[in-house]
């Protein structure tokens, strides 16, 4: 495996900073009229992630462990 | 007059309603060790990695559920909805979302490579593991205690939340057996009696089912919190929002909600950040790693990894919903907004209690125990697995060629002592559950979670670091020790880095310590053999 391939860390990279969403953090804004905005990104986050991991789990999959 | 039949008819609503929650939650229980009676049937007598790992016969889909139900505990139900109702949102990003990232990683960079050195040396155990890798025969001795020491309040966080929920969703079904100072939550089954029945079914059908029987249970159990919380949203949405529409009952039940629980005004950003670093324990879980060497192959790990941050949303957000609805004023007792702390942990319960049947209020503590249940099974199997793999028979008694199973009804004594070790931590867990009765699970949790992070970077360089020395990683476990003892006795959850006015978690000193000794220590230390190394660094 290469656990170090690029795409895969910067994938990680992005994600971690974009948990931290300071541009929400104050407004209770309420998405549909039901949601606070802060958690309403956080839904979309975790939505993003598991996006994310389709795409590294079937593009770059190593190598080594495809053939187990 | 009027008022004496009113108490009297109260009196036997809640008695009826307390027996119908007594009645679902056995059932439950029934179809528990029925399950655990069936693995039975499907076990291979005498058959250690049968019994221990399923013969790494777990396929994607039981494997996803097993590591789901097993990594979330009654505080992703009950908890969560409680912080919530204090904290308001942010609790979802703080503890729920970078889970999802963290977790999913672990499994992927961590569980993955485990499962695949595992499968291909032979392990059972992270001790297995470490003193393969690096070449240290005695490390177990070391190891074990570290690793048991830090389960015993994640096994005790269950102890006492399965006691908890019993007691509060049972009140009122057996008034003149067990009375209780608080009205709300007399005639409920003490919470020792709770725990106690509790602990008695995981073990049943942990003792008889092994790591298969474990992993149909914790299936279900998963399926079953998913689906109730869900269901539990549903219905106090309804009533809450006075509309049986679902959209416009939750824009009901969230006007009247203050602004400090819909947004993070009130929340700190060094602490939000800190709290990253809290779910690298499930890199170092001993009980997880015992599930990931279950796997049929390593394709079985990608429905996992994709699919658990989503699961983790399915099942917080609907109880984080709750929670903030529950802090606008006239929805809980009044008296609970002036110590919302002191309450929290009762919101999901009293709503449940209020807004929904009988049926779906013992539904519900079958979830929460489900969540918890689905934990305790894999802490205790491991237990036991530890016990014998790396203490007994590799230092006590080495096995004979022919029986190694737990599972074995023969005169093997490492069974019997596999069992008795693993009745022996759970009865003191139990114990001191009951010592330490109304401590704050989530407090507990984080402790223990802190410890298992401090060890991740260890395991991180095991697998991917060539330079790292056993004399290195026994320096980084003794300054997670250190440091974790440092700041638990020094009392503080939350402290400040000095010099600012950032407050940070002590898993971040603890983990930043155990990396920086455990390189420098192994820079300066003798390394593996080549013909070590070359087994696990491929070219």
């Amino acid at each position: 495996m290469n656990p170090f391939n690029k795409w895969i860390w910067l994938a990680l990279v992005v994600l971690l900073l974009l948990h931290h969403d300071f541009w929400f953090w104050d407004s209770s804004y309420l998405v549909g009229g039901f949601m606070p905005i802060g958690l309403a990104y956080h839904v979309a986050y975790s939505i993003a992630v598991t996006i994310t991991w389709v795409v590294l789990t079937s593009k770059f999959w190593p190598a080594d462990l495809s053939q187990e | 007059m009027e008022i004496l039949a009113q108490a009297n008819a109260n009196a036997t609503d809640a008695f009826s309603a307390g027996i119908v929650r007594v009645l679902v939650i056995v059932t439950y229980f029934a179809i528990l060790l029925l399950l655990g009676g069936v693995a039975t049937a499907f076990l291979k007598k005498n058959n250690n990695k049968d019994y221990l790992l399923a013969s790494h016969s777990i396929g994607p889909f039981l494997l996803l559920m097993s590591l789901f139900g097993t990594t979330m505990t009654s505080f992703a139900m009950v908890g969560s909805s409680g912080e919530a109702f204090v904290s308001g949102i942010g609790v979802y990003g703080k503890l729920a979302s970078i889970s999802g990232l963290i977790h999913s990683l672990c499994f992927f960079v961590i569980g993955t490579r485990v499962w695949k050195y595992g499968k291909k040396f032979g392990h059972t155990t992270q001790v297995d593991f470490f003193r393969d890798r690096l070449e240290s025969p005695r490390i177990g001795l070391f190891l074990f205690p570290v690793l048991l020491l830090l389960l015993i309040p994640y096994i005790l966080g269950g102890v006492i939340g399965s006691g908890t929920i019993i007691q509060s969703l049972t009140a009122g079904a057996f008034p003149d057996w067990f009375p209780h100072k608080q009205p709300a939550l007399a005639g409920g089954i003490p919470s020792y009696l709770g725990s106690l029945v509790v602990c008695a079914v995981v073990l049943i059908y942990v003792f008889f089912g092994g790591m298969r029987g474990t992993a149909w249970a914790n299936c279900f159990q998963t399926i079953v919190f998913m689906v109730l919380g869900v269901l539990t949203f549903y219905l106090i949405a309804i009533k809450l929002g006075g509309s049986n529409n679902l959209l416009t009952a939750m824009q009901n039940a969230i006007k009247d909600v203050p602004a400090t629980r819909t947004s993070r005004s009130e929340m700190s950003h060094s602490l939000f950040i800190a709290y990253m670093l809290v779910p690298l324990s499930v890199g170092t879980f001993p009980h997880l790693f015992q599930h990931w060497l279950t796997a049929k192959n390593a394709a079985a790990f990608k429905l996992p990894i994709i699919m658990h941050p989503f699961f983790i949303m399915i099942v917080w957000v609907p109880c984080i919903m709750v929670g903030v609805w529950a802090a606008a004023p006239g929805v809980l007792p009044a008296e609970w907004y002036a110590n919302p702390s002191e309450n929290q942990n009762k919101v999901l319960g009293y709503l449940v209690t209020k807004h929904t049947t009988p049926v779906v209020g013992g539904l519900l503590a079958a979830g929460v125990l489900a969540a918890i249940m689905s934990s305790l099974d894999s802490q205790f199997l491991c237990v036991g697995t530890m016990f014998t793999n790396d203490i007994y028979r590799r230092f006590i008694r080495k096995p004979n060629a022919n029986s190694h199973s737990l599972h074995a009804t023969s005169g093997e004594p490492s069974v019997w002592v596999a069992r008795t070790f693993i009745i022996l931590i759970v009865a003191i867990s139990y114990v001191l559950g009951i010592v330490l009765e109304g401590r704050s699970i989530f407090a507990l949790s984080i402790w223990c979670f802190s410890g298992y992070a401090g060890l991740f970077p260890i395991i991180f360089a095991a697998l991917y670091w060539r330079g790292l020395t056993a004399t290195g990683a026994q320096a980084a476990t003794v300054t997670m020790i250190v440091t974790w003892c440092y700041f638990f006795y020094a009392g503080g959850e939350e402290l400040l880095i000095p010099g600012t006015d950032w407050d940070i978690l002590p898993v971040v000193p603890i983990t930043l310590g155990t990396t920086v000794v455990m390189i420098v220590v192994s820079l300066v230390t003798k390394k593996p053999t080549e013909k070590t190394l070359s087994r696990y660094f491929e070219a």
